[in-house]
């Protein structure tokens, strides 16, 4: 892990890397802040956006370079700049009904795991919302007059979840993956910006939370959602993460990770589902029903 | 391959339009107002037609209409893709008939996310 940061803080193995011409110890120790806050390792090709994802909030608190930057975050003047560089560095790129077919499959397996009860579903790293609005609107319409079932959202961006909760998207982000006859359904224009109605937005309960180092929201839950977030994490930060998804799922109940992420080599805690395909349930579903 | 008709009085967005949907493999042709477009389809109907609002000699919306009351023998996906982005204009082209809106400005991801919804990318 230092070995990876110290290849990304030294600008004679990447060039470009330190951007504005910070000093390789400004980079590592934004690296190690990243790290230590979200378990999430920045891979040296991706080293050159700490500059590019950093120039708003320079901008912002009025500093010129990466450099000053870090002196500011050391010498412990500015409450705060670290969650504030955190935002700025954790990837929340998302959109609405993101790889589709997914949600068929959650809706179609939620009524056979969940016949008898209130299923209870978690969006671990919801980042702005798309993903637990996009479930929200689904099992709305499914529900009809019924109670729809129960959505929890975390993530460890505190700005990435005052988006989520504004429930406002940009003619951009409206468009990504939603369809017009939802939009329509959903959410109310304003300006040029679309904002969920509070009936959809009161299905989902938002949480900041660190999936590295936080207990998981209470109780037990049918269906997790973790899409596009392990990715980026270290190998000590995903074991974690995988402990803790499996004891918050439901015996019985599903994992769902991202379309390019898999259990298979990571985690022996998960296996993949025989029923839903690219989904994934606990190794020793059998023995935890019995017991 | 796929095909898709950009209806469009704007050289410049037929040209961006075009760039896109030419990213995305599909085999794309043209037409400047409502009447183009409807002889278009006549002749060979496309698999899409990304249709904007205003446009002189027949409107995106009269065309939808035509379109729907005509015989062409398949029915293309209609997606509009226009500035008039209030909620009015959007039930109205959905009540007309049309499968999908783009409101104008878009990117490629519009683009791409709204031709998988109607099922063609
Ligand atoms: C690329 S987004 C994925 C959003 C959504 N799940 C999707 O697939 O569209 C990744 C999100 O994971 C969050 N994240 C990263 N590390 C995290 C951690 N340790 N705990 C909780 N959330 C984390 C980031 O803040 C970011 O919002």
């Amino acid at each position: 892990m230092i070995e990876s940061h110290l290849a990304i803080a030294n600008p004679a193995v990447h060039p470009g890397a330190s951007g504005a011409g910070a000093s390789a110890g400004t980079l590592t120790v934004l690296a190690r802040l990243l790290e230590a806050r979200t378990g999430q390792q920045i891979a040296s090709s991706r080293a050159w956006r700490l500059d590019v994802a950093l120039k708003p909030l320079l901008r912002d608190r009025e500093i010129d370079t990466l450099d000053q930057l870090v002196d500011t975050l050391l010498d412990g003047s500015d409450h705060g700049l670290g969650d504030r560089i955190i935002d700025a560095l954790v990837n929340g790129e998302s959109s609405f009904f993101r790889d589709q077919p997914v949600f068929d499959t959650i809706a179609q397996a939620l009524t056979a795991i969940a016949p008898d009860h209130r299923g209870r579903v978690w969006s671990a790293g919801c980042a702005t919302g798309q993903e637990p609005l996009s479930l929200a609107m689904m099992f709305a319409e499914a529900a009809g007059e019924g109670s729809p079932p129960e959505l929890v959202a975390t993530d460890v961006s505190e700005a990435a979840l005052a988006r989520a909760r504004s429930g406002r998207y940009n003619q951009f982000e409206i468009q990504r993956g939603l369809p017009v006859r939802r939009m329509m359904r959903w959410f109310d224009s304003d300006g040029t910006d679309w904002t969920a109605k509070p009936e959809l937005t009161r299905l989902i309960q938002y949480r900041q939370s660190n999936l590295v180092t936080d207990p998981a929201p209470g109780g037990r839950f049918d269906i997790i959602l973790c899409r596009n977030v392990l990715f980026y994490l270290a190998a000590g930060a995903k074991a974690k993460v995988f402990a803790s998804l499996a004891a918050a799922l439901r015996p019985g109940g599903l994992l769902v990770l991202g379309a390019g992420e898999t259990v298979i080599g990571q985690t022996d805690l998960f296996m993949p589902s025989t029923r839903y395909r690219g989904f994934y349930e606990h190794t020793d579903t059998k023995r935890r029903i019995k017991g | 391959m796929k095909t898709c008709l950009v209806v469009d009085d704007s050289k410049v967005i037929r040209k961006v339009a075009r760039h896109i949907l030419e990213t995305l493999d599909f085999q794309v042709s043209e037409a400047c107002d409502g009447r183009e477009a409807l002889d278009a389809c006549n002749a060979s109907p496309p698999d899409v037609i990304l249709l904007d609002w205003n446009m002189p000699v027949m409107s995106g919306m009269d065309f939808l209409r035509a379109l729907r009351e005509s015989n062409v023998p398949t029915r293309p996906k209609v997606v509009f893709c226009t500035t008039e982005n209030g909620m009015a204009y959007i039930r109205a082209a959905i009540e007309a008939g049309a499968d999908e809106y783009v409101m104008k400005p878009f990117d490629r991801d519009t683009i791409e996310s709204k031709l998988q919804i109607v099922g063609l990318a």
